[in-house]
């Protein structure tokens, strides 16, 4: 019997702390309309986003190159290798640019969010802003939200756009595919509406679910240096499946069936 | 009769499935300093909290200049919070923000004077803890004293009506111990706030304290003036005052027979 009172009391619990995270997250984004809360999300935006362009920037060029050097030889065997640029834009911008732009987000900025997050927690910073009256949802996680959800994209397509020039480097400027072909059949071949825009909306869903994920781990973590830690392993583990998971029903509902 | 700014009235508080208080009952007066002592772990930063209502009590009411705070709602208690401060046992100070910023954080938050206002009022504070020298420099540039003076300042900053010091002599050394128990009491006759000390300094806070409530094993098991507790018959309060290491106390935590266990017989 013992392991039917564990399975409901772990359901039970799973349950709850889901309540918490959606108090939480409904808490933080009712509160926009503050001034105050601009600047801090621009600093934010900074933290999150700016500082993760680097490790964007250059995993979006290897895996552009890397996308060149095996489309390029799949595509050589039957003549078509111009049609390389319309392989790399269109699996980057439908699903490498938001995925792996979500899974290092995950990894560079939402890890960093939940250890941030947790030991404000476990240095009483957060209680002492309950304390002075001040919302910790409004102050420290309303912020931290906006800004994941604003920077997520955009890095997004800058890793696409580099992506998309790093197979250009070794389709065109290394094996000798025709640029002209390159870029003209990419542009016949990639639509806005269904592939750009597609990936930014993907890119918007993991956001909201890698930055809720990241900071409610660290805002429920308990409070030790070991609680933070396995806070901070949670984050990038139940991100990264999340959204790779997601990306297949998003995928199935945006281009799956017509 | 002395007016009372906080009444806390019959309370019950249990945390899973411990209870940490049994009904018991403890007023703060108006204007003095009253010391909440009691042994490690008896829950009295918990007490603190249930004063500033981040916990709710089971049973019971809490109220503050005759306001129940288990029953206000939150923009309420947002707003009553403004007249309570509270001192952390860590300091708590923003550890991105300069000592400066974190005094001037609430009155930048709740206040919309000019910043020259705002920098002269800091001044002042910092100025009243002695720590106007070390405005600019950042938490982790701060002794454990100097951070538990700086985050007094921040407490005071909005001039509360009601201040909570959570251990504020833990892990002290003398001469920080002696500087806060000065501002402690001097904080309190200049601004006649009303001050909480949670402690377990028995000397320390004895000197300063107007009014004394020992909690033990989820009771009041004594409160009295100074004076008064010093002269308690209580055995529990005798054991506490005097750091007996066993006593009503026991120096056991509860166990199985030592025999029995190191025979094997249970484990």
């Amino acid at each position: 019997m013992s392991w039917v009172i564990q399975l409901g009391a772990s359901t039970l619990d799973n349950i709850r702390s889901f309540g918490r995270a959606f108090l939480m997250l409904t808490g933080a984004l009712i509160a926009l309309p503050q001034l105050k809360n601009v600047r801090l999300t621009l600093q934010q935006i900074y933290v999150v986003g700016v500082q993760s362009l680097l490790i964007i920037m250059v995993s979006g060029l290897f895996i552009g190159m890397v996308m060149a050097l095996q489309g390029y030889t799949i595509l050589v065997g039957y003549g078509a290798e111009g049609s390389l640029g319309p392989m790399v834009a269109l699996s980057l911008l439908r699903e490498l640019g938001p995925v792996v732009t979500a899974l290092l987000f995950a990894g560079r900025a939402g890890s960093a969010l939940t250890a941030e997050i947790g030991l404000m927690k476990a240095t009483e910073q957060l209680s002492s802003l309950e304390m002075m009256a001040v919302d910790p949802l409004r102050r420290v996680v309303a912020p931290r939200v906006w800004a994941g959800i604003i920077s997520m994209p955009m890095l997004a397509l800058i890793f696409s756009a580099i992506g998309i020039l790093g197979g250009h480097l070794v389709g065109v400027d290394w094996l000798g595919v025709d640029s002209g072909s390159y870029w003209s059949i990419m542009q016949a071949t990639v639509d806005w509406n269904k592939d750009v825009v597609n990936g930014i909306l993907k890119s918007i869903v993991f956001a909201i679910v890698v930055t809720w994920i990241a900071i409610f781990k660290g805002y429920d973590a308990v409070p030790t240096s070991e609680g933070i830690s396995q806070a901070t392993t949670q984050t990038v583990v139940y991100s990264s499946l999340a959204v790779l998971g997601l990306d297949f029903v998003l995928t199935a509902l945006m281009f799956g069936i017509n | 009769m002395t007016e009372h700014l906080v009444d806390i009235q019959n309370i019950t508080f249990s945390r899973a499935d411990r209870i940490i208080y049994d009904d018991i009952s403890i007023q703060i007066p108006k204007g003095k300093i009253t010391a909440i002592m009691g042994p490690s772990g008896i829950g009295k930063t918990t007490m603190l909290r249930l004063i500033g209502g981040q916990l709710t009590p089971d049973k019971g009411d809490i109220t503050f200049a005759g306001e129940s705070i288990p029953k206000m709602n939150r923009k309420k208690l947002y707003h009553t919070r403004k007249a309570i401060s509270m001192l952390f046992q860590s300091g708590a100070l923003f550890t991105d923000m300069s000592v400066f910023d974190n005094v001037a954080f609430a009155l930048r938050e709740h206040t919309d004077l000019p910043e020259s206002v705002i920098q002269t009022l800091v001044l002042l504070k910092l100025e009243a803890v002695g720590l106007r020298g070390a405005a600019q420099l950042m938490p982790s540039e701060l002794s454990g004293g100097m951070a538990r003076r700086a985050a007094l300042a921040r407490a005071i900053a909005l001039d509360p009506e009601l201040i909570m010091y959570d251990e504020p002599f833990a892990g002290q050394d003398p001469i920080s111990m002696g500087v806060l128990v000065k501002l402690i009491k001097a904080l309190s006759e200049a601004l006649s706030v009303t001050s909480i000390v949670v402690t377990h300094d028995v000397s320390e806070v004895l000197n300063i304290a107007d009014y004394v409530y020992i909690l033990a094993n989820k009771k009041v098991i004594g409160h009295g003036t100074a004076e008064q507790i010093k002269g308690s018959e209580s055995e529990l309060v005798q054991q506490f005052l005097l750091g007996k290491a066993d006593g009503p106390v026991p120096f056991h935590y509860p166990a199985t027979d030592l025999s029995s266990q190191l025979l094997g017989d249970l484990i």
